[in-house]
């Protein structure tokens, strides 16, 4: 673990108008993560993970205070700029995969380093050879409607770390997967992070598998209620 | 842009549109009819005009033809004569032609030729030879047409006047004459040798002295022309002349005008297929905006994501176009068949490179316009969609601003488009304001009624029937677009068959019992008792027997008639001033006159002025008031009148009817001819009677009503299925986007049927449910076009042709049904992956 905090977020705060009265989603939240943490986010439904993670990853501008990725503080960015802070720095795994169904899975992969301006023909090998890592070297030409929901998320996951992401958002990972093929995807997610030396955020309900990160941030009613280190094996291993 | 331009959004283009190119064609298919449509008229107009450049010497078939409606004085002879070069004559005037084979009679145009006209082109016959034998064998050539409906051939006879000659061949086509002028009046060539013999030129025939020159030293003709115009006003005669280049400005006006009314009927139809494919395109961006946000999630920019479906908007808006230009260059072949009849050139058709540069741009441009609303949306979506679904409509991310910025920049798109097909910035913003004022009703009646259906529908139907109607509802929908096309092309084809009919009724006034359907005219004072008699031999009613007398107004208020058309401050029609007025006198009104102002006196007085009475339309185009002073030039004698009444006449009956009406007393002595009305009761005695009279009176003309009818109802006919063919576009229009729509709401529609497979719904009844659906578009549709089309011919009976419209019950029901049935079909055809497939199936194969 380094001691460069990666993510930065001070006093954030989120507001929707809902008809008459505001509702506060997120109330003055403050945290910052160190590089190469791995930290899982929890809290029951409506608690505001999601937006929490959407605002940290500049998906969205908050009502009131600061995020910074990577020392940079997204609010005075503009939409594009942000965009570029994200190519660079960020990636990204969903709970519904959301692979494009138009790509293959090779293209899905290679997106976000043509993004940077790449050839294709350049970040091919790149992508094939993540995708064997990730145990799919005979899926590189399946469209995502042909590949299953554990392999949809392996498709995912190789998109997420192509760019060599200082820092990792992943919203409930496992929320679509049978049990086994869960643990698999955990398994696989951790081992990528711990080799690349990424940042992992893990929004999750999930308590076992917060139980093994080596941060778990309880969120409730917007506010952070617990913020704690993991002294479970597992968490102690990834140290 | 720049993006716009970046290899990654190409290539991010074409994978996504790789999986999805049935689909994205669908989409963009709405188009290609549309720009075949202006293609094809485009391309017909351009390939028209040069037709009529290379041709515009055959158009008159010389350089200038003089024309006098009097036997041209010496001075003007001799002046033909000082000009010189190469001449030819012709004396035309109608008058009946009797064929004595099966004894048919039939008026027609009577052409008397001296010289080789026409010097350019060919007057075309069959045989060939004939055309150029006729005066030296002294035969005649007869309209192809005339000799067909008469069941004549060549080598029969046929009786002009009093001279029976040879038909020696069949005229086909006459230079700078379209085909139709044939039924109007068939034309019958004879030798100019022989005019005097046929003893039909005689005082009160319209005859027309025509005068053709050929100069083969290119002569300027400005100062003939000028000379000519001093000649008119020196020998006080009309005198008209044309020259090749006016000729065909006339011609090319006529056909322009043409050319710009079918163009604008095929922008509706583009239009429409603009409309269709935003309506396409919107569910399509809908689809993509999870794509667009994971992108946006991955570092892609607003306007890279943007720029990927923009790409795509673009490459098939070409594509489409492209497909609809190649349709319409085949087209256009098509299009001479249906105006053939009504042009003076046969069409050397083309392919215009205009036409192929329009229908491109157009179709890319319309596609790209009515694509620019989603799209503008896309890139207000934000890249937190990939956490979040967004539940609402992507057009509603952009401001109202923003969205009255593109309806305005697509109106003045469209305005600017229509502007330059009809060369008119008038028109082009009468055209638009109208479109959007349809546009805009259709809207209204077709929301009326689904809100209309919704609230009525019986709700103890059968699930089938409640769930096809409901099915119509269906969140982001094509209901309300589809009811606008398809009702569009419904109201253009059900105005034009309401019109018609509507007019065809008021004309049908033949076959009313006891209406005159036989009108006799040119009858000289001498021969009229004889025609009197001949109809009562064969009981045919004396309905009305009157004389005519033809005369000029020579000044009005004191001032001559020259003077005040050349006063540019006057009121005073131009045409009422010089026209010849063909008078009656009598001592009292008729059943279809009504004095309106003024004292109607019956018997002029024996010294002074006398009083006349004007028709209301004439007193309006003179500007007349009761009182006022008029000279009219009878032949010569001038006789002083005043307005002493204005009378309303029913100009709508078979009569004659008179624009000026002489009390009794005044013109007896002057030169006149009669008229004579009567009815024969079955077409057997009206042919019967019109032998009996030209048998007997060569020179007397016969107008066989019911025949004339024919003759309009043919000619509509031929108009109407030209703008048919128009509106059929708008329809198939519509009906392409009814496919489109249904491919672009498949996978609902699947997900649909699906779960109804699920909880146990047979295929049956998906397919009764579907049909239903359709049945229920087709019939709203069908209604939206009808309501709105009756209204129109409504207002068009009551404004236009003041007849009060009853709708014709089989165009609504036949209408309807066909509309309804189209529609059932299209969707049925389109969805039939959806019933026949086994649900996981079809899930599978869609989803991608």
């Amino acid at each position: 673990m380094g001691s460069k905090p990666i993510l930065e977020v001070t006093n954030l705060t989120q507001q929707f108008n809902n008809g008459d009265h505001k509702l506060t989603v997120l109330d003055h939240v403050d945290f910052s993560v160190q590089e190469e943490t791995i930290c899982s986010v929890v809290g029951p439904s409506g608690s505001g993970k999601t937006t929490l993670l959407g605002l940290c990853a500049g998906l969205d501008r908050p009502t009131l205070g600061e995020v910074s990725l990577n020392g940079v503080p997204l609010g005075p960015l503009n939409e594009d700029e942000r965009a570029e802070v994200r190519n660079k720095h960020v990636g990204f795994v969903f709970q519904t995969f959301q692979l494009v169904p138009t790509l293959t899975a090779l293209e899905n992969v290679m997106v976000p380093l043509e993004l940077r301006g790449r050839r294709s023909s350049e970040v091919q090998h790149e992508a094939e050879e993540l995708l064997k890592k990730v145990g799919l070297a005979d899926r590189f030409q399946h469209y995502p409607t042909q590949l299953s929901g554990g392999e949809q998320q392996r498709v995912a996951i190789a998109r997420a770390f192509i760019n060599e992401p200082k820092i990792l958002f992943a919203d409930e990972p496992t929320g679509n997967l049978d049990e086994e093929t869960g643990s698999k995807i955990e398994d696989l997610l951790f081992d990528l992070n711990r080799s690349l030396g990424t940042t992992l955020i893990l929004v999750t309900h999930d308590l076992s598998l917060a139980q093994q990160c080596q941060r778990i941030i309880r969120l409730k009613n917007g506010k952070i209620f617990k913020d704690e280190w993991v002294t479970t094996p597992e968490a102690e291993q990834l140290k | 842009m720049s993006s716009f331009f970046s290899g990654w959004s190409w290539k991010m283009a074409w994978r996504d549109a790789r999986s999805n190119k049935k689909r994205l064609f669908v989409y963009i298919s709405a188009i290609i009819i549309g720009v075949a449509a202006q293609v094809a008229i485009t391309s017909f107009r351009d390939s028209l005009n040069t037709t009529i450049d290379n041709q515009s010497k055959e158009l008159l078939g010389a350089d200038l033809e003089i024309e006098t409606e009097q036997a041209p004085p010496d001075t003007l002879t001799s002046y033909f004569k000082k000009l010189g070069g190469e001449q030819a004559q012709i004396t035309e005037f109608p008058s009946m032609v009797l064929f004595p084979k099966e004894g048919n009679s039939r008026l027609s145009n009577i052409r008397a030729l001296k010289g080789n006209f026409p010097f350019y082109g060919s007057l075309e016959t069959i045989p060939a030879a004939a055309a150029s034998h006729f005066k030296s064998d002294t035969t005649a050539l007869v309209d192809q047409a005339l000799m067909t409906q008469f069941n004549i051939e060549v080598g029969d006879s046929v009786k002009v006047g009093r001279l029976t000659l040879a038909i020696s061949g069949a005229i086909t086509k006459v230079p700078g004459e379209a085909a139709a002028a044939s039924m109007i009046g068939p034309r019958v060539f004879i030798p100019h040798s022989i005019l005097d013999s046929t003893n039909l030129i005689q005082r009160g025939s319209r005859i027309e002295y025509k005068q053709y020159f050929k100069f083969s030293d290119g002569r300027d003709l400005d100062p003939i022309e000028t000379k000519l115009d001093s000649l008119e006003e020196s020998l006080a005669i009309d005198i008209d002349y044309e020259t090749v280049e006016e000729r065909r400005e006339e011609i090319g006006e006529a056909v322009g005008n043409l050319g710009k009314f079918l163009n604008l009927v095929g922008f509706i139809a583009l239009l429409l297929g603009g409309i269709g494919v935003a309506s396409s395109i919107h569910v399509y961006i809908n689809q993509k905006i999870e794509t667009a946000s994971v992108l946006r999630c991955f570092g892609a920019s607003s306007n890279q994501t943007m720029s990927i479906f923009l790409i795509q908007a673009v490459v098939l808006g070409f594509l489409g176009a492209l497909a609809g230009t190649i349709l319409g260059i085949g087209l256009q072949y098509l299009l001479p068949g249906l105006v053939s009849d009504f042009l003076p050139v046969t069409v050397e058709l083309t392919v215009s490179w205009l036409a192929i540069g329009l229908g491109l741009f157009t179709g890319t441009g319309v596609a790209l316009a009515f694509a620019l609303l989603p799209l503008l949306a896309l890139r207000k979506s934000s890249p937190l969609y990939a956490l979040r679904t967004i539940e609402k409509s992507i057009t509603s991310l952009l401001s109202r601003k923003t969205k009255v910025i593109i309806y305005f920049i697509i109106t003045l798109t469209v305005m600017g488009y229509a502007s330059l097909l009809t060369e008119s910035l008038l028109i082009g913003t009468v055209f638009t304001v109208g479109m959007l004022v349809s546009f805009g009703l259709l809207l209204l009646v077709a929301k009326g009624l689904m809100i209309l259906v919704r609230r009525f529908f019986p709700s103890h139907w059968t699930y089938v029937w409640r769930q096809g109607l409901a099915n119509l509802y269906r969140p982001h929908n094509q209901t309300t677009t589809l009811m606008l096309s398809l009702g569009l092309g419904m109201l253009l084809v059900s105005t034009l068959y309401f019109s018609q009919d509507m007019l065809m009724k008021e004309l049908d006034f033949a076959t009313r019992e006891d209406a005159p359907n036989l009108i006799f005219f040119d009858i000289q004072p001498d021969q009229n008792q004889g025609i009197n008699e001949i109809l009562n031999e064969q009981n045919a009613p004396v309905i009305q027997n009157v004389p005519m007398v033809t005369m000029r107004l020579d000044s009005l208020r004191g001032r001559g008639t020259q003077e005040i058309a050349e006063d540019t401050t006057t009121e005073v029609r131009g045409w009422a001033l010089r026209r010849e007025y063909r008078s009656t006198y009598r001592d009292s009104l008729i059943s279809s006159e009504t004095l309106l102002k003024g004292e109607w006196i019956g018997q002029a007085p024996d010294t002074g002025r006398v009083p006349v009475s004007a028709a209301k339309e004439i007193a309006e185009d003179l500007n007349l008031s009761v009182g006022d002073f008029l000279t009219f030039d009878v032949q010569g004698v001038p006789i002083e009148a005043y307005v002493g009444s204005i009378r309303e006449v029913d100009f709508q009956r078979v009569q004659p009817n008179f624009f000026m009406l002489f009390p009794t007393g005044v013109l007896e002595p002057a030169p006149q001819i009669y008229v004579t009305v009567t009815r024969a009761p079955n077409q057997e005695v009206s042919a019967k009677l019109q032998q009996s009279v030209v048998r007997k009176y060569p020179n007397v003309s016969a107008i066989n009503v019911s025949r004339i009818l024919e003759t309009i109802n043919q000619f509509i006919d031929k108009i109407s299925f030209a703008i048919q063919f128009m509106a059929l576009f708008s329809i198939v229009t519509g009906l392409i986007v009814l496919a489109s729509s249904v491919a672009t709401s498949r996978f609902q529609r699947i997900k649909e049927s699906v779960l109804l497979r699920t909880i146990g719904a047979s295929k049956k009844q998906i397919l009764q449910i579907l049909s239903v659906e359709y049945l229920f578009l087709g019939i709203l549709s069908a209604l939206t076009g009808l309501i709105l089309s009756l209204g129109a011919t409504g207002l068009l009976g009551y404004f236009y042709f003041d007849i009060t419209f009853t709708p014709n019950l089989w165009v609504i029901f036949v209408g309807t049904a066909v509309l309804t049935g189209l529609t059932i079909l299209i969707g049925m055809f389109n969805s039939r992956s959806i019933y026949k497939k086994t649900p996981l199936e079809v899930l599978r194969k869609e989803a991608t």
